[in-house]
């Protein structure tokens, strides 16, 4: 019990929450690393591994992939220990473990702090040193950039701030191939114009939640109709983007039908949420964009990393 | 002292904590200020299993990577 009372006394009153030793389990500590974003960054991870050119070790690809998740998991870590206040305040956050009271907000650091650093070391040492310093950068993106400065204080927040979640398929291709290739530059502005379109639709009807919170969010600071406009703008740039792979001969016949199927359908959503405005109507259609635009997401990638397989010839060989 | 060191902030000492349930006899050892529940036990229990599941795999990690590395030529070397 020493090494207890010892610890209990090296944290300040303001620190901890708790009247005393952690109530921590190992499943609050999995939550800090915000598991079903890292899901989508190991997915895109991957794709970005298996599209580079070279061949390389599934080992090393493995422990690339594990470093990637790993670091984004501290970031979610290190956002949760900063937002701790915001958190406790917004119904979509506030059962996080920080403000629930079962993690300290030191405990949480310091977790958050050891990952990312681990993370990126064993990056560097076991891949290469690329696809550390870009791992390390995202990191720094997405805990100093966009949580410690955008996202308290512009309505452009998500819009920068979604360059921190666009970086892993680049940080994959880096692992693989120790170069970033014009191919993974367009993975990341896929998932960059991907980003405001998605979470503006769930800001339209968490408006209340972000305004409670002091979160400058595009529809509590310029309103609906403005948040309305600019997710249909930013979905009539993304859907060609996305397109783009496959016109530039970098992905299949496959990936041009799904992108063109799966766009389209985006675009209708977000027609959609423009024209209708008040009422449940309005909240619906905003939940249906919200909800396809992780399946579209998911789509685009998804073919990718299926013609990566190089599975069957007719889907893969036929566009590039 | 400080807090750092482990001192508590009014600066008294754990060792000179009264014994507040009446059992301390003169020159036995100190009782700890700190008692862990049986929740916070398991936990405290828990955390370490994963700790030292984690420590294990990296041991793995780290020696599969490294033979990954060095590849077939390590095993070819004068006896």
């Amino acid at each position: 019990m020493t090494d207890v009372a010892s610890r209990d006394y090296a944290i300040t009153a303001e620190e901890r929450p708790l009247d005393g030793p952690s109530y921590a389990s190992v499943s609050d500590y999995l939550a800090l690393l915000k598991p079903r974003v890292m899901s989508l960054v190991v997915f895109t991870a991957l794709v970005g591994i298996l599209r580079a050119p070279g061949e390389v070790h599934p080992v090393i690809a493995f422990t690339a992939l594990l470093c990637i998740a790993i670091g984004a998991g501290a970031s979610g870590a290190l956002n949760m220990w900063w937002d701790a206040d915001i958190d406790a305040v917004m119904s979509r956050t506030k059962r996080r473990p920080i403000p629930a009271g079962r993690v300290t907000p030191g405990e949480a650091l310091a977790f958050g702090m050891t990952l990312s650093v681990g993370s990126v070391l064993v990056l560097g040492l076991l891949v290469n040193e690329l696809a550390a310093a870009l791992l390390a950068f995202t990191i720094f993106f997405y805990v100093v950039i966009y949580t410690m400065w955008l996202k308290r204080s512009t309505p452009q927040n998500i819009v920068i701030g979604g360059a921190a979640g666009a970086f892993p398929p680049m940080v994959g291709w880096a692992a693989a191939s120790g170069a970033i290739g014009l191919e993974s530059v367009l993975l990341f502005l896929i998932i960059f114009f991907w980003t405001p379109p998605h979470f503006w639709a769930l800001s339209l009807y968490k408006a209340d939640d972000y305004a409670r919170a002091g979160v400058p969010m595009l529809p509590v600071v310029s309103g609906p109709d403005e948040t309305r406009r600019q997710i249909l703008l930013y979905t009539l740039l993304l859907v060609p983007l996305a397109m783009s792979p496959y016109f530039l001969g970098m992905a299949g016949l496959a990936y041009g039908v799904a992108s063109g199927v799966a766009g389209a359908m985006m675009l209708a959503l977000a027609v959609k949420v423009y024209r209708l405005r008040e009422g449940a109507v309005a909240i619906k259609a905003c939940k249906q964009l919200f909800g396809f635009s992780i399946l579209y997401l998911f789509t685009l990638f998804a073919v990718l990393l299926v013609e990566a397989l190089h599975l069957p010839s007719w889907l893969s060989g036929l566009g590039g | 002292m400080t807090e750092r060191d482990g001192t508590p902030p009014d600066g008294s000492r754990r060792d000179a904590l009264p014994d507040t349930e009446g059992r301390r006899e003169p020159g036995e050892a100190p009782v700890d200020g700190v008692v862990l529940s049986e929740e916070q036990r398991r936990r405290r229990r828990s955390r370490s299993v994963a700790i030292a599941v984690v420590l294990g795999a990296l041991c793995v990690l780290f020696y599969v990577v490294t033979i990954v590395k060095l590849g077939p030529a390590v095993l070819i070397r004068p006896l």
